[in-house]
């Protein structure tokens, strides 16, 4: 099971209200290689994924809860004080038709969350090759959303969860070499 | 709110430690020095812990945290609040 623990894994501030930045960021959150997709990726691959790399599957499945509640947090203080003309002009008009200022699981363009972003293939060397491309996919776009903030302080919560992303391959990359060790002894295999 | 603040980021930093040094261990597992490191953050997150829910209430759910009276894990600010 999980606890929940009453805070954030790294401090979220914003500068000022600027829905105009919510819309980009919310590509991380239910986005293709946002943090809703990675935590859903990663714990579900875990079932069928060699005992070795299980517990890693796991514990980088779990940070990725505590990304998506920052990257939450970020959209929540983006958008929390923002007149419904203010979300007109940012784009977040249609949003706004639909979800007023609840945050939902939609990518930057506001095509709903969906299963198709994440696969499983019960092939370990697939599964964890796909989890570097993911992360390498959400290091790329940080730097994009980076790219188009002039936020200071939302920019050094998102270069946190940047280098996350990099570790979190190498992780991976690491995970890929243990298992091509243990593939050479053919008590495995 | 600044000391609630400052004490909070005084958590987050010797967590963050941990969570790293977990991913690290996940991988290398015989690095005892890592280990090492590993459960001296332990215990050190579990002292800044008991002081910080000793002034503003539980951080973990379900009975990882003791309650104050009234019920106190229900209390505001939540994380994003903060």
């Amino acid at each position: 099971m999980w606890l929940y623990e009453k805070k954030l894994q790294y401090p979220v501030q914003v500068s000022e209200c600027n829905p105009r930045l919510a819309k980009f960021l919310v590509e991380q959150y239910g986005g293709a290689d946002g943090e809703l997709s990675a935590a859903l990726r990663y714990l579900n691959q875990r079932y069928s994924i060699p005992d070795k790399v299980i517990g890693l599957l796991t514990d980088i499945g779990t940070e990725e809860f505590a990304h998506l509640e920052m990257i939450a947090t970020m959209i929540y203080k983006l958008t929390k004080d923002a007149s419904v003309e203010e979300l007109e002009e940012a784009g977040l008009g249609a949003h706004y038709a639909s979800h007023d200022h609840a945050l939902f699981y939609n990518n930057s363009a506001g095509s709903p969350w969906t299963a198709t972003y994440i696969q499983a293939k019960g092939d370990p060397i697939a599964d964890l090759y796909e989890d570097i491309a993911a992360e390498e996919k959400a290091r790329a776009t940080y730097q994009w959303i980076i790219n188009m903030s002039d936020d200071p302080f939302l920019n050094d919560s998102l270069k946190f969860l940047r280098e996350r992303e990099i570790v979190h391959s190498q992780r991976f990359r690491e995970a890929v070499e243990i298992l091509k060790d243990d593939q050479s002894s053919p008590s495995h295999y | 709110m600044k000391e609630q603040k400052d004490l909070l980021l005084h958590i987050q930093e010797i967590d963050f430690a941990l969570v790293e040094l977990t991913l690290y261990l996940d991988t290398h597992p015989d690095d005892m020095e890592a280990i090492r490191q590993f459960n001296e953050l332990a215990y050190e997150s579990r002292m800044a812990k008991r002081n910080y829910e000793e002034h503003y209430g539980p951080l973990l759910q379900y009975g990882g945290s003791y309650s104050g009276y009234p019920w106190t894990w229900n209390n505001s600010p939540w994380p994003w609040q903060i």
